[in-house]
């Protein structure tokens, strides 16, 4: 991890210096891979909490032992996911001027407030979870604060791409809730392989029973996230105006329509959907695993194609015409990712596993026994 | 002779002692009344007004059948006026004004015109952009406020018009009235240093130079300008208009 | 204590002796080139406090409101405090250590932004590749070239 972090941190300092030159990202695709790990990092930051959720507000005792690393886990991706973000940007440097100079027009400036909120919200919930001389009483509340903030987050992020009216590929309502079901089933995907993770390392118990409702959870999750992408693709090739976009995607897109169906759509949807809801006899664990990976390979498969598909594909200035420029206008862009992008987005997933991982180690987050109750 | 000899408090901004020495007696004038009276007191000629009119709202109307295909003394002027050439990768150097052909995809027919920022009244850049860097002026004009740019570039995400470019490599030997760096974003200014003292934008110039007067420049919100009365005269559309943006910059004989 | 009172007091003394270039030369502390025209009216301690906060009250009224009467530009500054290279002539840069911005941003270890955008030299000079700010790799020929073609203008230039 620690290598991973130092390769990311390298590669910042060499973009910084030589300029975005060095980066794979241009004037064409303008948000690249680093934007597409940020994005990941913090739709599962949101998702992770989640479990804590499930427990705290919506009563379900079961999920209460889960609660402590479902709260570290959010602000670990989160920090991860902003680190990224911040580290791409033109002038970091700047960071201070970010946060203090608002325009409340735009949604990133909602987004810099709702994710340090988050960060806050999350925390107290932490405190009033772990600290024994705060009455339990107080932690349903917090938790409604924080599952109403964290969704409130998630349809940010998601409008981050939905209230731009400039591009095909954006441009949609239907944007924000397709994050938010996306981060319930990335979310939670993470989640369980942290768990079992941490557990398995950590040579204690956790018991079948609590992993396959959490993956049976996820099933449904999954299930609410194609829904959406269905929908959007489905409304979008219902208008004669996004048809050109729809056949990027869906048919003539290369990379991107390879991404979409064997991805998205079979690795993040229906793998998963079978391996959950089929009659497998694998056991608990594995099963949970390698569902979760699926989806976690398949958030990844769709978030590329929505932020670099969605640039790649022209915008519409002339309908009905064909347009050439030097500025490559009308032209389908190419994007060909460099390694300092890869390194910095690997080295933000570091950061969160990281700090995931000591915090499990430093704080009693981890019931010591999670193993089925003995009936 | 103790630290505190040599403390001063600062002078009040307006301190003319700070400000040099005034040009005449007009500029006195100029700086001291709002910017509107100025131009209402001179007879609202640019060459009076000091700095950005409330009143006043620049645009463009390119006529593209004068547009003459394959010159580029637009772009060439804008290029030597802002100093924007790049010589890196030409997918990442910046173009603040480009030529785009278009050809109609059923009847073949094909035109040509400069595009660059169209200085919208609703621009999308300016409501996205996180820091409020990019603005847009009380005359209309849009810019980027490179000081407070972060390099984000969500303005790039949003402009419907691709406008905007990202300057990918360190800079230097910039045109003193174009500060341009890298990590930060920029587009079309207007020439705003010319127009701020009256003069015409650079393609503008070079356009009526080469002969061809395809661009007008002026205050659409005069009806006496050259501009307004083009525009009234004969049909002109903006770029996008079911994004009803309104911009600043029309065309004609689209 | 005494004798750690003494040496505090004695240190203070000594640090808090007053900056002042005109007065024949700090205790300690940069060389700085002498400057053309006339002095500031305000002073030149007052300058050294307040540049910024002038500049960036400046900088705000000329792009965001277009006033561009304002004689205290950037542009202004390097009327009087531009660095000649006394070989060649050619005013230098700021990537050269000897700018007059450097050598207080220098020493006192003050990042300067301005220079990422603005030029910092006066209108007209041609300033060269900005060679500092990348890695150069001379093994490509490109690279060598713009070295080669550097050291020649610095040639070119004191030729003149």
């Amino acid at each position: 991890m620690l290598g991973l972090i130092a390769v990311a941190a390298w590669s910042v300092l060499y973009v910084e210096h030589n300029g975005h030159a060095v980066t794979g990202m241009n004037n064409q695709i303008v948000w690249g891979l680093p934007h597409v790990f940020a994005i990941i990092l913090i739709v599962a930051a949101s998702g992770a909490l989640n479990v804590a959720s499930i427990a705290s507000v919506f009563d379900r005792k079961a999920y209460k032992p889960l609660s402590r690393l479902s709260g570290i886990l959010a602000i670990a991706l989160l920090v991860g996911g902003l680190l990224v973000l911040v580290l791409d940007l033109g002038r970091p440097d700047r960071l201070l001027v970010a946060m203090t100079t608002f325009n409340f027009s735009s949604i990133f400036t909602w987004n810099i407030l709702l994710y340090t909120g988050f960060m806050g919200i999350v925390g107290m919930y932490l405190w009033v979870q772990m600290d024994r001389s705060v009455h339990p009483k107080f932690v349903k509340p917090v938790g409604v604060l924080a599952f109403v903030w964290r969704l409130i987050l998630t349809t940010g992020t998601g409008s981050i791409f939905g209230w731009l009216v400039a591009r095909p590929g954006y441009d949609a309502a239907v944007m924000a809730p397709m994050f938010i079901a996306l981060s319930f089933s990335l979310g939670l995907a993470v989640f369980l392989i942290v768990l079992i993770a941490l557990y398995r390392l950590d040579e204690r118990k956790i018991g079948d029973e609590i992993i396959a409702r959490l993956t049976h959870l996820l099933g449904i999750f999954i299930a609410a996230a194609m829904y959406f992408a269905v929908l959007q693709h489905v409304t979008n090739l219902y208008a004669a105006e996004h048809s050109g976009i729809e056949r990027f995607i869906l048919r003539e897109g290369g990379i991107f329509t390879t991404l979409f169906w064997w991805g998205q759509i079979a690795l993040g949807g229906l793998l998963p959907l079978a391996l959950i809801f089929g009659k497998h006899p694998s056991n608990a664990s594995s099963r949970a695993i390698v569902a979760s990976i699926l989806v976690i390979l398949g958030a990844f498969a769709q978030l590329y194609v929505i932020i670099i598909g969605g640039q790649a594909y022209p915008m519409e200035m002339f309908p009905g015409y064909e347009i050439t420029s030097s500025f490559y206008d009308g032209a389908i862009a190419s994007y060909s990712p460099s390694f300092f992008e890869l390194s910095l987005g690997v080295g933000g997933v570091a950061v969160a596993i990281l700090a995931t991982g000591i915090a499990a180690k430093v704080l009693r987050i981890l019931p010591t026994n999670l193993a089925d109750k003995k009936t | 002779m103790s630290p505190k000899d040599n403390f001063v408090l600062p002078d009040l901004p307006e301190n003319p002692s700070r400000r040099g020495f005034f040009k005449s007696g007009a500029t006195a004038v100029t700086l001291t009344l709002a910017p509107g009276i100025t131009v209402m007191a001179f007879g609202g000629t640019p060459a009076s007004a000091a700095g950005a009119d409330a009143g006043k709202r620049w645009g463009l109307l390119i006529d593209v059948n004068k547009c003459a295909k394959d010159c580029t003394a637009c772009v060439t002027a804008c290029k030597d006026e802002n100093g924007w050439e790049g010589h890196g990768d030409p997918e990442q150097n910046s173009q603040w004004i480009r030529k785009v052909t278009m050809r109609n995809k059923s009847t073949g027919h094909e035109t040509q015109m400069p595009v660059m920022c169209q200085h919208c009244e609703e621009p999308p850049c300016v409501d996205v952009c996180p820091t409020g860097a990019s603005f847009k002026r009380v005359d209309g004009i849009v810019l980027v406020d490179k000081h407070t740019c972060i390099g984000c570039r969500y303005c790039m995400m949003a402009c419907p018009f691709k406008a905007r470019s990202f300057v990918h490599e360190p800079v230097n030997n910039q045109k003193p009235h174009a500060p341009r760096g890298q990590g930060t974003v920029e587009s079309c200014t207007l020439c705003v240093h010319r127009v701020d003292e009256g003069r015409i934008p650079a393609c503008v110039e070079a356009c009526d130079t080469a002969g061809h007067g395809a661009m007008i420049f002026g205050d659409l919100n005069d009806p006496t300008s050259d501009i307004s009365k083009a525009l009234a005269s004969y049909p002109s559309v903006a770029l996008r208009p079911d994004l009803d943006l309104n911009p600043g910059v029309r065309y004609a004989n689209l | 204590m005494k004798r750690l009172l003494t040496l505090v007091s004695l240190l203070f003394a000594v640090l808090a002796q007053p900056a002042s270039a005109q007065d024949g030369g700090w205790l300690y502390g940069p060389t700085l080139p002498e400057a053309t025209g006339d002095p500031h009216p305000e002073g030149n301690d007052y300058m050294r406090k307040y540049h910024m906060e002038l500049m960036k009250h400046d900088r705000d009224m000329t792009l965001r409101d277009g006033d561009r009467e304002i004689e205290a530009s950037l542009k202004e500054c390097f009327d009087c405090h531009t660095v000649k290279d006394e070989r060649t002539g050619a005013p230098v840069t700021y990537e050269d250590e000897r700018h007059f911005c450097r050598t207080c941003h220098d020493y006192v270890a003050v990042k300067v932004d301005c220079f990422m955008c603005h030029r910092s030299t006066p209108e007209g000079f041609e300033e060269p590749s900005p060679l500092h700010a990348r890695l150069l790799d001379l093994s490509t020929q490109s690279e060598l070239a713009k070295v080669e073609n550097y050291i020649a203008s610095l040639e070119t230039s004191s030729d003149q």
